[in-house]
């Protein structure tokens, strides 16, 4: 699959899991494009963690105001009835359990829900930002990314890159299928059907469980 | 009257080895004047306390390129590549925290408590020489509060009492550092002469001086 394509069915499949009048924050890069595929009968409240809710489209150049950014330090809108609040106030929100699904991607996901997407030690240090404290907090945690990184597996038996929390994922969604976090493992419930099931099994590292997964949808 | 004083005169609150907060995520809410008026001060051996390392050529990205932060804490070094290489160098220690937690240690410093106990960080690099603390069935990381000898923070509007206001998502961090430090300098975008008190969102009684923006060429 073309990559800009992997990403929008990702996006699209990630906003179908969104239900009315959910506070949800979005993750920097491939998550923050679910907000282009919104259910249009629902309300979204959107959270950015550097002190806003109710995200706003993407500002024409004359609405551009660089006082008024997202997480990414993007320039964004504001919605009616959306309002700022200061860092505290907004993980008050995020680990207070205030925000109902928190999408990101991740380097690394494994079969007890656990995620690493942080560091790659001596190669990559961004720092944790607000993730930790999101995935952590959030009461849904659902990761949006690419089902491998150049044809190696990046849903493993268990992470080997330092973690950025233990056993918070709930659901994993990538090109190839929707994949929920269960105590016993990781169940295959949902497939795109550009792919067949064995090329799902072979892409994955973690052992997954299949029982009469459906096909993906989008719309 | 809150005490205005003139950018010049910055150099007299400030000294080597200092630990400064600043305001600003990823460079917006940072108060730009103030930070190149320490660059050209050119105080050294400081720990800057910053949601983020900034870009190179702003916010407190400024310092780190001009080689005046020996300590960086911070919850994100990623957008300025020059951190990363000062990190790597062993010419700058990065103190990588959860950037709730760090919202939360700046507070409860403000606040006069000792610490505070959350769940973020279990089971990561982040637990590493922190007490876990069991209570009422759940795990959680005993984080200690943090404070600086100076806060410097961007005010959109400060009256002559020293309340401010801040504009949209430029107050992120701004507020509880204005609580959290010895001394607190507001760099103010636009003074008035009484704010409406039902606006104010941070009480003049946290500030030490204004210099306002733009009136220091």
């Amino acid at each position: 699959m073309d990559k800009s394509i992997i990403k929008t069915v990702i996006a699209k499949r990630v906003a179908r899991e969104l239900k009315d009048g959910n506070v949800v924050n979005l993750g920097i890069g491939l998550p923050t494009l679910v907000a282009n595929y919104l259910p249009t009968d629902v309300t979204i409240h959107l959270q950015s963690e550097n002190g806003l809710i109710g995200l706003g489209p993407v500002p024409t150049i004359e609405e551009t105001d660089m006082d008024l950014t997202n997480a990414g330090g993007q320039p964004v809108t504001l919605l009616e009835g959306g309002m700022y609040f200061d860092s505290a106030t907004s993980f008050a929100i995020i680990r207070g359990g205030h925000v109902d699904v928190t999408v990101l991607g991740s380097l690394q996901v494994d079969e007890t829900g656990s995620l690493a997407n942080w560091i790659i030690p001596n190669k990559m240090v961004p720092g944790m930002g607000g993730a930790m404290d999101l995935v952590t907090g959030a009461k849904k945690v659902i990761i949006a990314m690419t089902h491998t990184n150049k044809g190696k597996p990046k849903i493993l038996r268990r992470c080997t890159l330092p973690l950025t929390a233990k056993n918070q994922v709930n659901l994993i969604v990538t090109e190839m299928c929707v994949i929920e976090v269960k105590d016993d493992g990781l169940h295959l419930i949902e497939y795109n059907n550009e792919f067949t099931i064995d090329e799902i099994i072979n892409a994955t590292e973690a052992t997954l469980i299949i029982n009469n997964p459906n096909e993906m949808r989008f719309e | 009257m809150k005490e205005i004083i003139k950018l010049s005169t910055l150099k007299n609150h400030v000294f080597d080895g200092m630990s400064i907060m600043v305001g600003g995520f990823m460079a917006v809410g940072t108060p730009e004047e103030i930070i190149d008026e320490l660059v050209k001060i050119n105080v050294k051996d400081l720990t800057i306390i910053c949601n983020d390392a900034g870009f190179p050529d702003k916010g407190v990205g400024k310092l780190i390129a001009n080689g005046q932060v020996s300590k960086l804490v911070a919850s994100h070094i990623g957008l300025n590549p020059m951190a990363g290489k000062l990190m790597s160098a062993g010419k700058m220690v990065v103190e990588l925290v959860p950037q709730g937690t760090l919202a939360e240690q700046i507070r409860s410093g403000g606040a006069g408590l000792g610490g505070f106990l959350t769940q973020t960080g279990l089971g990561t690099i982040v637990e590493e020489g922190k007490k876990v603390i069991s209570l009422e069935g759940n795990r959680y990381l005993l984080e200690v509060s943090r404070k600086a000898d100076l806060s410097l923070i961007l005010g959109d509007i400060v009256d002559k009492y020293g309340n401010v206001l801040y504009r949209a998502t430029t107050r992120n961090f701004n507020p509880i550092m204005a609580t959290a430090s010895d001394k607190v300098i507001v760099l103010a975008r636009k003074r008035v002469e009484v704010c409406n008190p039902e606006h104010v969102l941070t009480p003049h009684i946290f500030i030490d001086y204004v210099i306002e923006e733009g009136k220091n060429g």
